[in-house]
């Protein structure tokens, strides 16, 4: 099985990837389908809606591959991916508050409402530049990736791994929660971006717009998990595997231990900043509360329910959770954490491997003929 | 010649301007060289006053009773601990006092831990693969590919270490004795000059322990392997040279029957066995 392609395209040939592709880009098509085709009132109709709900599961989707990144497979629980998120999400937000230019409440062409509002004259320097799309889509990438290699650098020189480094990584997604909240920073404070129009020439309000969002959305994803993907079947993924299980002799091995941390963090804080940025114009809202701890325990939750170290189970597990907290939170609001904390602990003490590890077992059996059958158990 | 001509002359370089990756210098006899070192943790002397010589391609034994310093020793030349005093070089060109552990190791020093450390969740193949003695910077290793030459070399190791037929097994189900070899077989797939084995045969069965010795004896004269061991009838197979450490200095040095008829050694080591 000599591969020569490159990295990235190596994971295409995996039967694995081409059916989590396959399973992707036939959802994206049926939605469509369903949406564009299907009459209104019909039983199969997806409205826009719904679809708007889809493209948000799968930017979780996303985010929850780029925390299996990190988790999985380096073995570092980060609990503040949710700051990358919102960073990426920030960034988006800002390209969007400049495109409503004078259609806000009190019609400045520049300054954004809220900025009005708090009797400021001027753009600060950091809002410069956000209102030209290209700028604003690397911000997207470069915000979330400068922070993760300022603090991952810091980080990991210092050896600071396991618990440690997940305490620090809840500190920093609480502390920039408290810095967004503040007016001053000048991100809209608590009240966070809002009332956004469009989105590269496109009104955010319309169908069309939200079904391309949706499928943008569904393609980020794709390209999220081939790059993960490409990562983890590496030389540099099954080094990252050392390092989580054996970090010293890693080290005695000849290899940086904390570059190897750095970079594939960093890669993880940038996928989490795309998600964030495709989040935003389809809730049509950023705020400080997505900095919130609790958010980025979620994400954690996500993933170990559909099975770590996977990329795919991350992705299962982010659209399983977040729809049953849709239906629950509908049906019962007020038992939503209760079945999200019971589902928590269903699936670690009967399915210690998630839900990829259910679908792994159920292949392995398949696969495995009389003769080999004894490891199965293994 | 003029001082101009001398200090422009581009054939040769200062010494302290050459680049630390130069290939380690044994013109003068040994690879490694410690002097005079010390380390003690909080007020405890691990290591005092240790003067140790490993010539190239040298086989070498050291033993003592737990608590000499054995380990601390080895975390001294690979890089993990830094002595309060005391000088460590590679040849005679390398401080290794001024490098890290990374650095250390791609120099050409292997070390083989007391607790077999294998990377358990990759196949034994795997595991050898990433001790390959290749570029380990990050975008080489993100696009490294596997190459023929790469898997014959690799292959050639499973053969040495007799885990050919477990190739595409994780390297979690070895068992202990096997989990040894493979760590010995990734020291190799490095290609070091010198290799640092810790109590190589703790645990293992009669059997293993003799293939064992027939591994470590037949790397010597190509690598120089400095093992550490309890096992005495293990060390008696295989020294030919044997240095005794006590209480972190070197209290004996010979070959084994010099060693174990020097009084002092029976009075602190193989008295007790006795």
């Amino acid at each position: 099985m000599a591969s020569s392609q490159t990295w990235l395209l190596r994971p295409l040939q995996e039967r694995s990837t081409q059916i989590f592709l396959g399973v992707l880009f036939s959802a994206l098509i049926v939605v469509t389908f369903l949406h564009l085709f299907m009459p209104q009132d019909s039983a199969l109709h997806v409205s826009a809606y719904t679809v708007t709900l889809l493209g948000k599961y799968l930017c979780y989707a996303l985010l929850a591959v780029a925390v299996d990144l990190v988790w999985g497979y380096l073995g570092i629980l980060s609990l503040g991916h949710g700051a990358f998120f919102a960073l990426g999400g920030y960034a988006m937000g800002m390209y969007l508050m400049r495109q409503i230019g004078d259609r806000g409440t009190y019609g400045d062409p520049v300054l954004p409402d809220f900025m009005v509002f708090l009797n400021w004259d001027t753009l600060p320097w950091y809002w410069q530049g956000f209102d030209m799309a290209w700028f604003a889509f690397i911000m997207v990438l470069l915000a979330p990736g400068l922070l993760a290699l300022v603090f991952g650098f810091l980080a990991f020189r210092s050896r600071v791994t396991g618990v440690y480094l997940s305490i620090i990584t809840q500190a920093l997604t609480f502390a920039l929660m408290l810095a967004f909240f503040r007016n001053e920073m000048g991100f809209g404070g608590n009240n966070g971006l809002t009332d956004f129009r469009d989105i590269l020439g496109f009104n955010l309000r319309t169908d069309a717009t939200r079904l391309g969002l949706f499928i943008a959305t569904g393609i980020a994803l794709a390209i999220g998990y081939l790059i993960c993907r490409g990562i983890v079947t590496s030389k540099l993924g099954r080094v990252s595997v050392a390092c989580r299980d054996a970090e010293a002799r890693t080290r005695f091995l000849g290899y940086r231990v904390e570059r190897v941390q750095l970079f594939v963090f960093v890669v993880s804080a940038m996928l989490a900043g795309v998600a964030g940025a495709l989040y935003v114009p389809q809730v049509g809202i950023i705020n400080p509360s997505e900095f919130s701890p609790l958010f980025s325990i979620e994400i954690v939750v996500w993933v170990a329910l559909g099975g770590r170290a996977t990329l795919y189970g991350a992705v299962i597990g982010a659209i399983l959770v977040n729809y049953a907290k849709t239906v629950f939170t509908g049906v019962m609001p007020d038992a939503w954490l209760f079945a999200l904390g019971a589902l928590f602990v269903l699936v670690t003490v009967f399915l210690p491997k998630g839900i990829a590890g259910l679908l792994q077992k159920r292949r392995k059996a398949k696969d495995d003929d009389p003769a080999t059958g004894q490891e199965a158990t293994a | 010649m003029s001082m101009f001509e001398q200090l422009t002359n581009r054939d040769q370089v200062f010494e302290f301007l050459a680049p630390a990756a130069s290939p380690v210098d044994v013109r003068h006899g040994p690879i490694l060289y410690l002097e005079d070192v010390n380390v003690s943790f909080d007020g405890f002397k691990a290591i005092n006053n240790l003067n140790l010589t490993i010539d190239d391609g040298e086989l070498r034994c050291i033993i003592g009773p737990n608590g000499a310093g054995k380990t601390t020793m080895m975390d001294i030349i690979t890089g993990k601990t830094r002595p309060d005093t005391g000088s460590v070089w590679f040849g005679s060109r390398h401080n290794l006092l001024t490098m890290n552990e990374p650095d250390i190791a791609s120099l050409g020093i292997g070390r083989k831990f007391q607790k077999p450390t294998v990377f358990e969740a990759l196949t034994v193949f795997e595991n050898l693969e990433l001790a390959m003695a290749t570029d380990k910077r990050i975008f080489p290793t993100l696009t490294a590919i596997m190459k023929p030459e790469y898997r014959d070399r690799i292959d050639e190791v499973l053969e040495m270490i007799k885990l050919k037929t477990l190739r595409d097994k994780p390297a979690g189900i070895l068992s202990h004795g096997q989990k040894q070899w493979l760590e010995i077989g990734m020291l190799l797939m490095q290609k070091p000059r010198l290799l640092l084995v810790d109590e190589p045969v703790a645990g293992m069965t009669e059997q293993e322990m003799e293939r064992t010795a027939e591994l470590l004896t037949s790397l010597a004269g190509k690598q120089s392997v400095v093992v550490v061991e309890h096992d005495m009838g293990f060390v008696r197979s295989i020294a030919r040279k044997v240095t005794v450490l006590h209480q972190g200095s070197v209290l004996a040095e010979g070959t084994m029957d010099q060693v174990s008829n020097d009084r002092e050694v029976i009075k602190v080591y193989l008295g007790e066995e006795a």
